[in-house]
Order: C-alpha cells, then structure tokens, then sequence
C-alpha cells in the first residue's frame, strides 16, 4: 500500500490551488452576500481543463482521472464552496453521464462544449415532492411516437439558471415506477422551459440555484439518454459518482476552515499567548486534523477505486457521509476558535460554516447513506477493506 | 527563434527556513519547491514569444532527479523540451558551466534567467552564461520585445527606466516587470498530462572540482517585541529611537 500522490495528482493540486487563491479568493464575500455566480472565473476553470477534468480528450475534456477531480474540488472548495459545487454538479452529474451513456451524435453536440466550459450543464432530479426519495417522479415525459412531451418542476438544481443543457429525469410509464423512468437532455431555450427565480440560500449563495418548469416541451426521441426506461437506474449510478464530488467539496470546506483556525490560534492572542497555546483551543486542532484526515483518507480511497473500476457505492457513500458530517463539525469549531472574529464575514469561517450545511442535505442527505449503507451491511454486501 | 529558459528549483516563498547539521545544510523536511519567480517571468514572457512568433521553448535545470517536477510543471505551462543535468547545483560557476556546455550544443538565440534565485540569491548565473559564450547580457529587465534579430529591452535602475537595445544572441536577466503578477500562468489540465509525453533530457554533469564551499549558514536575529509608547511621551520614543534603534 502506497499512500502517494503522483506527479501528476500534485500537479493538478498546486494548479487548483493556485486558481483557487489568485482568482477566487477576491470577492468570494461580496458573491456569498449579493448571490454573484462566478461567471468569469467558470469561464476560466473552463479555460483550465477544470469543467470537463475527468472526460476523454476526443471530446474536448481533460481526461483525468477521478483522484484528479477530488484533489482539485477540495482545492477550490477550500476558498470558495460554490465554485466547487458549479464544478462537482457540472462534472459529475452531467458530463458523466452523457459521456458513458450518449450516443456518439449526443457527445459531439453536448458533451463537446460542457467538456470545454463552453457552456454549463445541470442535472434535474429532485422534485418538490420527491427528494430523498427519487422513485416518486412527477414530471412526465409522454411517448409521442417520434418525441416526449416533457410536463413537470424540478427543483433545488444547482447551475439551474446558467445551465445551456439540463439533464432531466422524467417518468414516461407509471405502470412501470421506477423502470418506467427516463433521463432526457433538454436545451435551456426550448420552448416551455422556464427558469424559476435564483433561491435565497443559507449557503453556497453564489451557486446558481434554481426551480425549472418544463410546459409541453417536445424533446426529439435522439436526446434520450441510453434505453427506455433506463433513467432510474442511471440517476442513481449517477449519484454515486457525484457523492465523491460532494465530498471532495465537503472535505475542502472543513480543511479550508481547518488551515484558517491554525493560522489563527497561531496570531491571536488572549491571556499574554497565542490562543494555540490555550489547551482547549490546542485539543479542537487536534480533533479537527484527525478528523479532516480520515475524511480525506476516504474521498481518495472512494475516487481511488472508481479509477480502478472496482465497486465504489459503498466507498463513496461512506466518504460523503463522513466528509459532510466532518465539514459542519469543524466549521461550527472554525467559528468558534475564531471568536467573535469568526462571526464576521470578513474572517470567512462563518460562510463556510453556511457551506458545509449542505453537504449533509444534497446529493443524498446524511440518513439515506446510512440507509445504503446499512442495507449493505445487513445483505452482507459491504465489500471487504482494501 | 530557440529560447532557453534556466529554471531553479527553490523553496516555496511561505518555506520555515531552518538549517541542519551544525547549520551547514538546508533543511529540506516539509519544504515544498517551486519554479525560482524571477525565473518564472521569463519563463512567461518567453510563452508570449511562443504564441506571437512561434519560439521554440526549453528549459534547463541544473539538479537532481527530484527537480523534475519542476520542470514538468515549466513543460505544463508550455514549455517544449526539459534538460536536467544531473548534479545537486552547488554553486554559481559550476551551473553556469553546465549550462553553457548545453547552449554550445543547441543554436540558442535567447537565453533568459532569472536575475537571481529566491533560495541563494547569487544573482551571477546569467552574467557567467553571458562571459563564458561571449553573448550579450541584459539585467534586470522589466520589458523585452523582439524584432528580428534585434532585442530591445527595458532595464530596471535605481529611480528610473533605461531602455536599451542590443542583437541576438542574447542573455537576459529576468526579474518581475518582464511580465506582471498577474500574467503568470496557472498550468491546465491538458497541459499536465501533455508534460508526461514531453521530452525531459537527462544529462550527465562534466567533471568539475569545486571552487566555493558553503562553511555555514545563519538565520537573522529573532525581531523583538512591538514597544508602544504613549502619544503623549514624546521623550521616550525619542530616547529609544537614538539609544536603541540608533537611527536619530
């Protein structure tokens, strides 16, 4: 066992890391206050292979590999949490899929530009009365023989107002449930698709947020992502790559707020020392890089077996569970140590602590990994340790 | 146009500086290595000839195997070909020298080092690659553009600019000003992985005996402690600024 990064992984995480602090870093408060999506600075993870890291260079991506895509989101995520969410839910909820399962003619149309940053993909799943639980799909894609007839609201999807492409989940035989669902790649200026209002958010402020209504959109039978009644299926594979995505972010929340305590407990001083010196300011840095360490033992790990093409649903599931359980924590003590310092903006501890929030609530909350992971455990299906 | 690019290997800005057996050595525990900045400017200001005129790029590092990443980083930003030569750099004389030994067997027209190395700060590489091929030399620029065979180049100067010009070939000393802060590139992803398939030499070092020994090394004198002194006691920040800090 070999706990190495390569050059190549060091490489790409001094290049997020210098992105992150010379491009992110200014104006990150005043986006987070006034909701400002970072447009200019997606442009330029765009520019930077970021928006299409882990697909294939043929079509216009990177084509790195998962452990790339984690070590960069925690970059990123440690300066500016929205950026990485832009980032995570373009990637890996979008591209991905086109990319294992389109058809050539979808991947050169869509895929192509999403992979360059030339435009902004989102992912639409969630409904305002199916969250968690994801079978109950309302919105309806009738087969009308050469095309769907597409009817329904998405809601909560990150990107939602900037998104070019949407990929929407969409039951189209009831009779079927969940094997009557399919997933369809809707463009953003079709007729009936409307861009709900940008949602006022606890965190993540300046990722774009958005409810989107679909009103008798025919979508072409060409812009069905693989087989009929695939869709179920493949927003659930879907979502167990993007956990590793949200977990990375997690993961960089807390060691973001993890790096800035340490510095502080360093310079503040109360009682004629620093308050590092303070053993009850000592022992919540301790507990933090413990922590922090065994939630980033586990988003590698996670991303390390999805490179190796091994099952990864129980990895990633744990690693988000434990990254996002692990960012509220430690941001709550960031504050903390910080002080009163901590609850102004200006010292950042307090928006990451916004941030981290969400973590445990999106792209499966904290309860439903405990249920997968529970099922796995009782069916005696927890794959054994590396 | 060939640009040779000299890059260092040296400590990250934000290092803890610290020296080991019996403060001879340079303590490289923790340390994490970057491009030397002066070098980096050159390094970028030579992209920008790559992009308008179509330069050809390599870079050199005198070093050990652990600099190659470094060097990769200079290929991820877009640099064509890499040359290590294989030996720890030990002093200015003996880097020079290697570097020339690679300049005598390429067709450079422009060789570009930083004006000096953040981690040593010699500052005499560039001039010794100029006196031992007998090239021209320009320090510390802060401009460069190339017409033809012809450089012209603006020098930083105590209070002021000079602008100068001279022909190729020609050494230049590299400093910030060639390119700003703010041009200075973050390598993409496409980048990296393309530096995996870039050619990085290895060469063997000539023999060469060494002329200037390191005997040891000394950190400055903790600062002390921040005296405030009330607005009001005018004498004594008079007292101490001429008993203590001795500058009145």
């Amino acid at each position: 066992m070999e706990f190495k990064l390569s050059e190549e992984h060091l490489a790409v995480r001094e290049a997020a890391k210098d992105f992150a602090e010379t491009r992110l870093l200014e104006g990150v408060i005043e986006r987070d206050n006034n909701r400002v999506h970072p447009t200019e600075q997606v442009k330029e993870m765009g520019a930077l292979g970021f928006m299409g890291i882990m697909t294939s260079p043929q079509y216009g991506g990177s084509g790195m590999d998962t452990l790339s895509y984690a070590l960069a989101i925690e970059e990123i995520a440690k300066i500016d949490a929205s950026a990485a969410v832009i980032m995570s839910a373009h990637n890996s909820l979008c591209l991905w899929a086109i990319e294992a399962y389109g058809t050539e003619e979808q991947k050169h149309k869509y895929l192509s530009p999403l992979a360059k940053g030339l435009a902004l993909g989102c992912f639409c799943l969630s409904e305002p009365e199916a969250g968690s639980d994801a079978t109950m799909q309302r919105t309806t894609a009738i087969d009308k023989g050469d095309h769907y007839l597409l009817n329904g609201v998405k809601n909560w999807i990150t990107n939602g107002g900037q998104s070019e492409y949407q990929l929407v989940i969409a039951q189209t035989d009831p009779e079927k449930k969940h094997r009557g669902i399919n997933a369809l790649i809707i463009e953003k200026n079709w007729q009936g698709v409307t861009i709900g209002p940008k949602e006022d958010k606890l965190g993540i402020r300046s990722s774009d947020t958005h409810a989107i209504n679909y009103t008798d959109v025919k979508v072409p039978k060409a812009n069905r992502l693989g087989a009929d009644g695939f869709g179920f299926k493949l927003a659930m594979q879907i979502l167990e790559g993007g956990r590793i995505g949200i977990a990375a972010q997690a993961l960089g929340i807390a060691a973001g707020a993890y790096e800035r305590s340490v510095a502080y407990a360093q310079e503040r001083k109360a009682f004629g020392k620093p308050i590092a010196e303070h053993q009850a300011i000592a022992f919540k840095l301790a507990d933090m890089a413990v922590d922090i360490e065994a939630a980033r033992m586990l988003v590698y790990r996670a991303a390390f077996l999805k490179d190796q093409k091994q099952d990864y649903g129980y990895a990633s599931a744990m690693a988000k569970l434990k990254a996002s359980e692990v960012a509220m924590k430690h941001t709550i003590e960031a504050v903390q140590i910080h002080g009163g310092n901590g609850y102004v903006k200006e010292y950042h501890v307090e928006r990451m602590m916004r941030d981290a929030k969400i973590t445990q609530i999106y792209e499966g909350t904290s309860e439903i990994h405990k249920i997968i992971l529970a099922r796995n455990i009782l069916k005696g299906e927890l794959a054994l340790p590396l | 146009m060939k640009i040779l690019v000299c890059i260092s290997h040296v400590p990250d800005t934000t290092s803890k500086i610290n020296f080991v057996e019996g403060d001879t050595q340079f303590d490289t525990q923790g340390v994490q290595y970057i491009i030397n900045p002066n070098d980096e400017f050159g390094l970028t200001r030579a992209m920008w000839f790559k992009e308008k005129n179509g330069a050809s790029v390599d870079v050199i590092n005198v070093g050990g195997p652990e600099t190659e990443a470094t060097l990769r980083k200079a290929l991820a930003i877009g640099a064509d070909n890499a040359i290590r030569v294989n030996t720890p750099a030990k002093e200015a004389i003996q880097v020079a020298k290697e570097i020339v030994s690679v300049i005598q067997q390429n067709q450079y027209d422009l060789i570009i080092a930083g004006r000096e190395s953040i981690d040593y700060n010699g500052g005499m590489v560039p001039g010794m690659i100029a006196a031992l091929t007998g090239m021209n030399y320009l320090n510390n620029c802060i401009g460069l553009e190339i017409d033809a065979n012809l450089a012209t180049a603006i020098r930083e100067m105590d209070g002021g600019k000079e602008t100068v010009t001279a022909p190729l070939p020609l050494v230049i000393g590299a400093q910030k000003g060639l390119v700003e802060e703010s041009d200075l590139r973050i390598p993409n992803m496409r980048g990296i992985m393309m530096a995996r398939k870039k050619p990085l030499t290895v060469m063997e070092p000539q023999e060469m005996s060494e002329q200037v020994t390191s005997v040891s090394f000394e950190k400055p004198a903790p600062k002390g402690d921040v005296k405030l002194i009330d607005p009001e006691n005018i004498d004594e920040l008079i007292a101490l600024l001429h008993n203590e800090a001795k500058v009145i």
